[in-house]
């Protein structure tokens, strides 16, 4: 089985622990948002898990395979794909090829027809492919956050990391994003996504990942959650002054 | 087919021209493609990747140094092995120890590591060999030189264009874009950078190599002359370092034009000099073929 273990994972910068031995697991093709106020290590943790930093100490793995330690880009092909907090596309390619990289690169390896294929199908799935050869310089945001998700689909992950990527939709394009990624699960893609928006966390994930200042404060079911003292404590600040 | 006919007749017609030109016409042929070739192996690697290299001239240099040393020793054709070798081996240590290196750190860098040549080959020369200069006496024409040259150049233009369309031409467009989503994606970017940089800079020292019996006479002021690395820089951008044919037609003008205000402003042609790389930065980011089709687009969209 190919779970996500996150194993004591920790984070230091300076005299600053963001993130604070936490430890779950991420079943296969599962669901589970990941919530907490700002600055309590959410993007931090995203950024352990994919490589962007590595980790101060514990272990992250993806089944048999050690994720900690590694290059991004090991990762990556290991079957991690992310989205960015900042949307970031490349506005000197074409959306075809926006999308293509992680099929070329990833651990697929494709090249040529087959990696557009993939690309291709991965416009397709967020509604971008009448666009596939316009230069990516010129989407709108919320095309260019459409853009970063064909991308990550396109690597043919087995984890997805969504960090924020339903924020700044409208209503209608929520209903949407929500939808899109609901198909996502379908395919057996196992997802964390870091989110704000409680609707679209109800209407996606039947468990939550909670944080607070590094640590992981609450790992239950979204209902639950959603009603736990710690975690409403947490939201509202009243920790702060105790 | 008809895409390659294009250019190998005008490379044909180009090899040809030497036999209806004067001396000092081919003279002038000689510099316009030793620099149609330093900027397009420099936009090989730094068009690409927008890791603005200032270290052209170090190879260059080294190319030329390597002949004058060998010169007499080895066959010419060996010679240039050892000069592509050695810029090779070169690249490697530097790409090692730099392609982590961001924005303006590289930039000086790569121009530090020209004066740390330059300094190193005269400290030898002067305190090992006890000399400072060399000559370089080999049988070679002018018009060997230059069908050597336009050969090189033909081979850049070539080996970039192939890798545009191969997955390395992939990765380096995207890590000029965002390293960061290159990593993310599966790229590695240490070998990426490398792999460019290497044959970029192997390129460039063929380029001094080559070029090198011109001189007769050679020393580390002469053959590490920085001005060679800016010129390249703002001939690539001129005409756009991330099209193919882009470095090529910056670089001919602006060779023509530099000559002539040399000849004519001995003293104060370094000014125009100056001034052009302001305008050609400010005027013309993207250089002058993204200029012409932005001014295509606007006329479409007026005639719309």
């Amino acid at each position: 089985m190919t779970d996500l273990i996150v194993d004591n994972a920790r984070k230091d910068f300076g005299g600053l622990r963001a993130v604070n031995d936490v430890s779950f697991t991420l079943g296969s093709g599962e669901i589970a948002g990941l919530l907490g106020p700002n600055g309590s290590g959410k993007t931090t943790l995203i950024n352990l898990i994919s490589g962007a930093l590595p980790p101060s100490a514990g272990r992250i793995a993806l089944g048999s395979v050690q994720l900690s330690g590694r290059r991004p880009d090991l990762i990556a092909r290991a079957g991690v794909a992310r989205t960015f907090q900042l949307v970031r596309t490349l506005p000197s390619l074409t959306l075809i090829e926006n999308v293509m990289i992680t099929a070329v690169f990833g651990s697929s390896s494709h090249w040529g027809s087959a990696a557009r294929r993939v690309a291709e199908e991965a416009l397709a799935t967020v509604g971008l492919a009448d666009r596939a050869n316009a230069a990516a310089a010129d989407l709108t945001y919320i095309d260019q956050k459409r853009l970063e998700l064909a991308r990550a689909i396109a690597a043919e992950p087995k984890v997805l990391l969504l960090d924020e990527w339903l924020a700044g939709l409208n209503p209608t394009e929520l209903q949407e994003g929500i939808e899109l990624i609901r198909s996502l699960t379908r395919s057996g893609i196992s997802i964390l996504m870091v989110e704000h928006i409680m609707d679209a966390v109800r209407a996606l994930c039947p468990r939550v990942l909670v944080m607070n200042s590094g640590r992981l404060i609450a790992d239950e079911a979204t209902g639950a959650a959603l009603s736990d003292p710690a975690v409403i404590a947490a939201y509202l600040g009243e920790d702060e002054d105790a | 087919m008809t895409r390659l006919l294009l250019p190998l007749a005008g490379l044909v017609v180009l090899a040809a021209l030497p036999g209806f030109v004067s001396e000092y016409g081919l003279g002038l042929m000689i510099g316009a493609v030793t620099y149609v070739t330093l900027a397009s192996a420099w936009a090989l690697f730094s068009g690409y990747t927008r890791y603005i290299s200032l270290a052209t001239v170090a190879f260059y240099g080294t190319g030329a140094y390597v002949v004058a040393v060998l010169n007499e020793v080895l066959p010419y054709p060996l010679v240039l092995l050892v000069a592509a070798l050695i810029g090779g081996a070169m690249a490697l240590v530097v790409g090692l120890s730099t392609l982590r290196l961001a924005g303006v750190y590289f930039v000086i860098f790569t121009f530090g590591l020209s004066e740390l040549v330059r300094q190193l080959i005269t400290w030898y020369e002067v305190n090992v060999t006890g000399t400072l200069g060399r000559y370089i006496f080999l049988d070679i024409s002018a018009r060997g030189i230059y069908w050597q040259m336009l050969a090189l150049a033909a081979v850049t233009i070539g080996l970039t264009a192939w890798i545009h369309r191969r997955p390395l031409g992939l990765a380096l467009r995207v890590v000029g874009d965002d390293e960061t989503v290159a990593a993310h994606s599966g790229i590695n970017l240490a070998r990426t950078k490398l792999i460019a940089f290497v044959l970029s800079s192997v390129i460039l020292t063929l380029a001094g190599a080559i070029v090198s019996p011109r001189w007769v006479y050679v020393e580390p002021s002469i053959v590490f002359n920085p001005t060679v690395s800016f010129l390249t820089v703002i001939m690539a951008l001129l005409g756009g370092a991330n099209r193919l044919v882009g470095p090529a037609l910056g670089a001919v003008p602006l060779f023509l034009t530099f000559e002539w205000l040399s000849a004519n402003f001995p003293d104060t042609y370094s000014i125009f000099m100056g001034l052009l790389f302001i305008g050609v930065v400010f005027a013309l980011p993207e250089g002058v073929l993204a200029g012409v089709d932005r001014l295509r687009a606007r006329k479409l969209r007026a005639a719309a």
